[in-house]
């Protein structure tokens, strides 16, 4: 008791014997457990990186200042002069939808085979050695960048939209995959438990209980990912040039070096993708 | 002088939703004041009038001899530092530590660095010591606000406006969400703090009872008016369903 | 079938749920077929042809996507580029990050700035956002040329476009209780925002960042592709000189990248949420 004879007036309190004090001789006000401080040796490492990193890149020997001006002159001409030249207007949307049905394809094609998949990974009604075996199949498929798979099909198949809906959906459904499973791992125990004790089949646990709770999340997640994939079909279109106005951006920009064509493909698809968002959003509304 | 004055107070959201009409009051120094009345009466808008977390569209709001109601940003903190606040859902910042969350107290009496970084003097802390151990939550001073039970947060949240050294201490119902045994712990303090520490309470309430048993006035509010107001003895049960707007035997209160 | 009628009739209530509930299946059941059946028509697919692509690739990647005698002195070559990647996905995310976090406190409900200022944050937000990033890298490569900064740009106006909208939902839905209560106390915003905002919505963010990072080294594969810089580079110039030996091993090591950053990520959401 007499060891914090300095704090005389709180000494008469009960809670000083609660009260911890840090390494500087203050007390401490800090929360206990190891949250903070795994946040901030997250923050500490992500910042040292980024400082090595801005210290190693290689920035050949490029005028930033002079590219920062130059590329604020090339936005204004692109954003504020848009016009095609290379490629006529009705031709950009049918690109347009060439991309559409893309990446509508891998999404139909992805959503299926996650289905499935999910089925055989969630934890509350797979089987778990099976569970373990689909789940780290499925992280190495979703670990290989859309990009590779794309290149990687083509060597084999050639490159056209069946290596660019192939390419797309691998990612799609492990991504799916995870998605669904995640939603019907929510669910609670009780109604599958209930089915099961009255002796229902797993199909018609699927169908009764894990269905009618799931598929407004399945179907959120579907959305989520058809955007993503409309933004994915258009970056294979122009990196790996499988077609769709991916490719015409491509072109517009690294063949003819026309900014004004850039300008115009990004205005039809920037509308297009908010079009779409509108649509998802109705479309949830109702589903919901 | 009287601590609070509302004169001819209006309040319309949007334009449109009238919540509260010429509402006029005074409380003086040391009261209890329940505010009772349906949801959607306008509790919590007059709650929030007087630290102006709401702007009235109209009328003065006078607290402490200061015109709240057309203060600027400086005088408004001002007037906020020496009014606490308690919410339903505790408000807290789950994830700091009983202890910060009592020191949050202090922001408004510290410079905004010091504040900003946490930096509190020992004798602040020592003080958010005492009070904890006056509210029995010293054992849980370095738990997280997320590891305390409903009860718990609402002493904490006790604790934050006592540190803040109030003259006036606005509870906007700070039982709705608690069990009854937590409610009466509640109570019991909030009741304590007015008539040890002579700092005025208003509350919101739902439970007519518990608004009977422990206020010193009441104030019954229907559709942004004022309906009734005086002691609670004179509240009759005829009264209570005209604020209510219900007839005999539909309040759950009819029991009693 | 008339005992049928009178049947559902009778059941009218439960029956017409399952009724309405076979009646939707069936018009998702035939939308999507016919979603595909156009689809299929529009980009020239071949449902047989892909499925056939399958154990094509997948005997040609056996046969070829094998490292080789030729291939492993190329992995020092390999390492640098994939760690270039893996930097440049940190720093772009970290930078954007910390705007974005600066950006969405000016628009969300919870701080009320302004409500000119707020609709302004979230309309330049979603033009950021709506904007794909190869467009940004096609825009940047004009002025920037083949250099890591028009991945780094383009990839950081991507992203802070996507933070921004991120961090005004998380905030307004994590933060607003607590910073209503320490305004109350006559905190000043700053205060505010260090006392009440960070500390309440932090994990959820560093969440929202960790998960950005691995989007962006997707990302920032293919980005390299285009502006010719990091691992996509490497990838692409393996791939055109038909060195499928080096080629297995840059997928490879991205795979590692990608497995090794999620299983990190995953261990610190563990212990921070």
């Amino acid at each position: 008791m007499g060891d914090n004879r300095e704090i005389t007036n709180f000494t008469a309190l009960n809670s000083h014997r609660c009260v911890r004090m840090t390494r500087g001789g203050k007390i401490k006000t800090g929360a206990d457990g190891k949250a903070n401080l795994v946040i901030k040796i997250t923050i500490i490492a992500l910042l040292g990186l980024t400082i090595i990193g801005f210290l190693t890149f290689d920035y050949k020997d490029t005028n930033i200042f002079t590219a920062i001006l130059d590329t604020f002159v090339n936005a204004g001409i692109m954003f504020g002069t848009p016009r095609l030249s290379h490629v006529s207007f009705s031709g950009a949307m049918e690109q347009l939808l060439v991309t559409f049905a893309l990446a509508t394809l891998a999404t139909i094609f992805g959503a299926v085979i996650a289905f499935f998949a999910s089925l055989l990974c969630a934890k509350n009604i797979a089987n778990p050695i099976v569970a373990n075996v689909v789940k780290s199949f499925v992280a190495f498929v979703r670990a290989v960048p859309t990009i590779l798979w794309v290149f990687i099909i083509a060597m084999s198949s050639g490159l056209g939209s069946i290596a660019a809906v192939v390419g797309l959906t691998f990612h799609s459904a492990g991504y799916l995959t995870k998605a669904y499973a995640e939603s019907i791992e929510e669910m609670n125990e009780g109604a599958i438990e209930a089915l099961k004790t009255s002796g229902a089949s797993f199909w018609q646990i699927v169908l009764q209980a894990i269905m009618p709770s799931s598929i407004r999340y399945m179907v959120a997640w579907t959305f989520l990912r058809f955007e993503i994939n409309f933004a994915n079909a258009l970056a294979v279109g122009a990196a790996a040039g499988a077609g769709g106005i991916g490719f015409e951006l491509w072109m517009a920009g690294n063949q003819y070096h026309d900014l004004r064509e850039l300008g115009f493909l990004t205005y039809i698809i920037v509308i297009a993708a908010v079009l779409l968002e509108v649509i998802a959003t109705k479309v949830k509304e109702k589903a919901g | 002088m009287a601590l609070l004055e509302f004169q001819g107070v209006c309040k319309i959201y949007n334009n449109t939703t009238k919540a509260l009409a010429d509402i006029a009051f005074s409380v003086d120094e040391g009261e209890f004041v329940s505010i009772i009345g349906p949801s959607g009466s306008g509790k919590s808008t007059i709650l929030r009038c007087i630290n102006r977390l709401v702007d009235a569209t109209q009328g003065t709001v006078i607290f402490d001899e200061s015109d709240i109601s057309h203060a600027s940003k400086k005088d408004i903190r001002e007037a906020r530092k020496k009014i606490g606040m308690i919410f339903q859902h505790y408000n807290l910042v789950d994830r700091l530590s009983v202890i910060e969350n009592v020191l949050h107290g202090r922001l408004g009496h510290k410079s905004t660095i010091s504040g900003m970084m946490g930096r509190y003097t020992e004798s602040e802390k020592e003080k958010a010591f005492q009070i904890l151990e006056k509210l029995g939550l010293v054992e849980q001073a370095y738990k997280r606000c997320d590891e305390l039970s409903g009860g718990q947060k609402q002493r904490v949240g006790i604790a934050r406006s006592i540190m803040q050294e109030p003259k006036l201490i606005l509870c906007d119902e700070p039982i709705a969400s608690l069990d009854p045994s937590s409610a009466k712990v509640i109570m019991d303090h909030l009741s304590n703090i007015n008539r040890n520490m002579k700092i005025t309470c208003i509350l919101n309430l739902h439970q007519v009872d518990v608004a009977l048993k422990y206020a010193s006035r009441i104030i019954g509010l229907t559709s942004g008016r004022i309906v009734y107001d005086g002691p609670p003895n004179h509240l009759t049960k005829n009264k209570i369903y005209e604020i209510y707007q219900s007839s005999e035997g539909e309040l759950i209160t009819d029991v009693w | 079938m008339f005992g049928n009628r009178t049947k559902t009739a009778k059941l009218n209530g439960r029956e017409s749920v399952f009724v309405k509930r076979k009646r939707t299946f069936t018009l998702i059941f035939v939308s999507f077929i016919a979603l595909f059946l156009l689809s299929s028509l529009i980009t020239d697919y071949n449902a047989i042809g892909g499925f056939l692509s399958l154990p094509k690739a997948f005997v040609w990647s056996i046969k070829n996507l094998v490292p080789n005698a030729t291939s492993w002195p190329r992995v020092p070559l390999i390492f640098d580029n994939l760690v270039e990647t893996a930097l440049l996905s940190v720093a772009v995310t970290v930078c954007s990050a910390v705007c974005a976090f600066f950006f969405s406190l000016l628009g969300t409900r919870t701080m009320r700035v302004n409500p000119v200022v707020g609709r302004a944050v979230r309309i330049i937000a979603a033009f950021f956002r709506n904007i794909p990033d190869i467009v940004w890298a096609l825009l940047l490569l004009f002025a920037f040329h083949q250099n890591i900064l028009s991945g780094f740009f383009a990839l950081f106006f991507a992203t802070f476009g996507l933070l921004t909208r991120t961090f005004i939902e998380t905030i307004d839905e994590i933060s607003a209780s607590c910073v209503e209560a320490l305004h109350a106390t006559g905190a000043t915003n700053l205060q505010v925002v260090s006392q009440g905002i960070i500390p309440s919505s932090m994990a959820t963010l560093i969440s929202w960042i960790l998960y950005m990072i691995e989007t962006n080294v997707r990302n920032a594969v293919l980005i390299g592709i285009l502006t010719g810089t990091g691992i996509g580079w490497l990838f692409d110039l393996f791939y055109k000189r038909g060195d499928w030996g080096a080629v297995s091993l840059v997928v490879l090591a991205v795979v590692i990248l990608i497995i090794v950053i999620e299983m990190i990520s995953t261990q610190i959401r563990k212990v921070i949420m």
